[in-house]
């Protein structure tokens, strides 16, 4: 059953060396008040998979200048000096995937696949040390799942099920890291009742949602 | 670089576009071509991030935290758009449903490589979306300045910068020149009008294919 708890809980709940994939595109749907309270408590030594590091001052960009990340998988850097500064600075391990590959890896995590199959990223340096796999003439990288122990994620509304809605471009991640977390933690703006949400406009489905938190903005 | 040479580039690229087609553009450079779409041209804009159908900045004051485009900004959104999740969006675009995606460029050489996400050492911007959209889109243009800020070409015999995809690139829009990548080299089709050929094939190091007819834009 969905439990509803606070940001500060959460944020207790994330141990050292955890793996935390989180939702969000160039901070837009980040969970920005679970954010918050990971750095309010000092989390520490954290695994990231996100789809960019954001902003110095915002998304999963605050994790990043408080060294609070030891390690990432991201697909885009570009609007983040201190994360290109930590990775020359050999304070942070980076793998950089790409977007549409990484999408995938964390999908398929929560499907139960080992892996994927992609085009993208061969005859690159993307495609070192992997597997490439030639299916009816033609040639796929093998990608393996990602792994995630939590998925923090922002939704807009949900139910006390634990069902989703999301608004506008701020779905983008997250539908797909609430399917990865071993532990996946819903920020919304709204918790409404068990029926208020229309069966056809939930995108995603409560039983991947373990917790809800309410945003702060509201 | 200068005003109306984007505007020159933009609207060489907006030429590309047939009615109907379903278009990624990259940011920057890229995205002056959606202000030359002729008004009998529809065509719908993705934004990978989770939109079909992107529409131009709000106004200010009008803008909704929740609507931006791949590169950041505020955007509005067309009648008849869609939102999805990044899945749906890199199937949309790994899958082959993206006619058309223009993106800049590091360096392009003449067997259609292109190395645009990273200066070892330097720059370290990640791909992105990148490498899925050259990957995956049915028509890949490369719009860029021809040489560098120092004059030197960015059409090389081979790219030295770490690769984003492998001979993908089919067309080539400069400042100086339309060039197309044919299985057996790079095609000289059409030179900006103030230009001689020669003017061009000084300012590129690959090998340039010059067929009998050569247009101007």
């Amino acid at each position: 059953m969905v439990q509803i708890i606070t940001a500060a809980e959460t944020a207790i709940m994330i141990k050292p060396g955890s793996r935390v994939a989180i939702g969000g595109f160039l901070a837009v749907g980040a969970p920005e008040t679970i954010i918050d309270a990971m750095v309010e408590n000092g989390n520490k030594d954290l695994h990231i998979i996100v789809i960019a590091s954001d902003w110095e001052d915002r998304g999963v960009g605050k994790l990043i200048v408080n060294k609070m990340v030891k390690s990432a998988q991201v697909s885009h850097m570009g609007t983040n000096k201190t994360i290109q500064a930590q990775m020359n600075a050999g304070e942070i391990d980076i793998e950089l995937v790409p977007q549409g590959t990484l999408m995938e890896r964390v999908r398929a995590f929560g499907a139960g696949l080992g892996g994927v199959l992609t085009p993208t990223g061969l005859g690159t340096i993307v495609a070192e040390h992997k597997q490439i796999i030639s299916i009816e003439g033609k040639e796929y990288l093998l990608e393996t799942a990602i792994p995630s122990d939590f998925a923090l994620i922002k939704a807009y509304k949900a139910d006390k099920l634990g069902n989703l809605t999301y608004r506008k471009t701020a779905r983008n991640s997250n539908p797909i890291m609430a399917m990865a977390g071993k532990i996946t933690i819903a920020e919304v703006d709204e918790i409404v009742e068990i029926g208020e949400l229309d069966p056809e406009d939930v995108v995603t489905p409560g039983v991947f949602v373990n917790y809800l938190v309410l945003s702060k903005e509201n | 670089m200068a005003q109306d040479k984007r505007a020159m580039i933009g609207a060489r690229i907006a030429k590309e576009f047939q009615n109907g087609d379903y278009v990624n553009l990259g940011i920057g450079l890229p995205t002056e071509a959606a202000n030359y779409i002729p008004e009998d041209v529809q065509v719908i804009f993705q934004s990978e991030n989770g939109l079909l159908g992107a529409g131009p900045k709000p106004p200010e004051g009008q803008e909704d935290k929740d609507m931006i485009n791949a590169g950041g900004g505020y955007i509005t959104c067309i009648p008849g758009a869609s939102f999805f999740d990044s899945a749906t969006s890199f199937a949309i675009i790994r899958g082959g449903h993206i006619d058309a995606t223009v993106l800049g460029a590091l360096q392009v050489d003449q067997e259609g490589n292109l190395a645009n996400w990273l200066i070892p050492g330097k720059m370290i911007p990640g791909m992105g979306g990148a490498m899925d959209l050259v990957t995956g889109a049915k028509k890949v243009i490369v719009a860029m300045e021809h040489c560098d800020k120092y004059g030197k070409s960015k059409i090389l015999k081979q790219c030295n910068l770490p690769l984003t995809a492998k001979g993908k690139v089919n067309l080539i829009i400069t400042d100086m020149a339309v060039i197309e990548v044919c299985s057996d080299g790079l095609y000289l089709r059409e030179i900006a009008e103030d230009l001689t050929i020669e003017d061009v094939i000084q300012a590129t190091e690959a090998e340039l294919i010059i067929p009998e007819r050569v247009s101007t834009f």
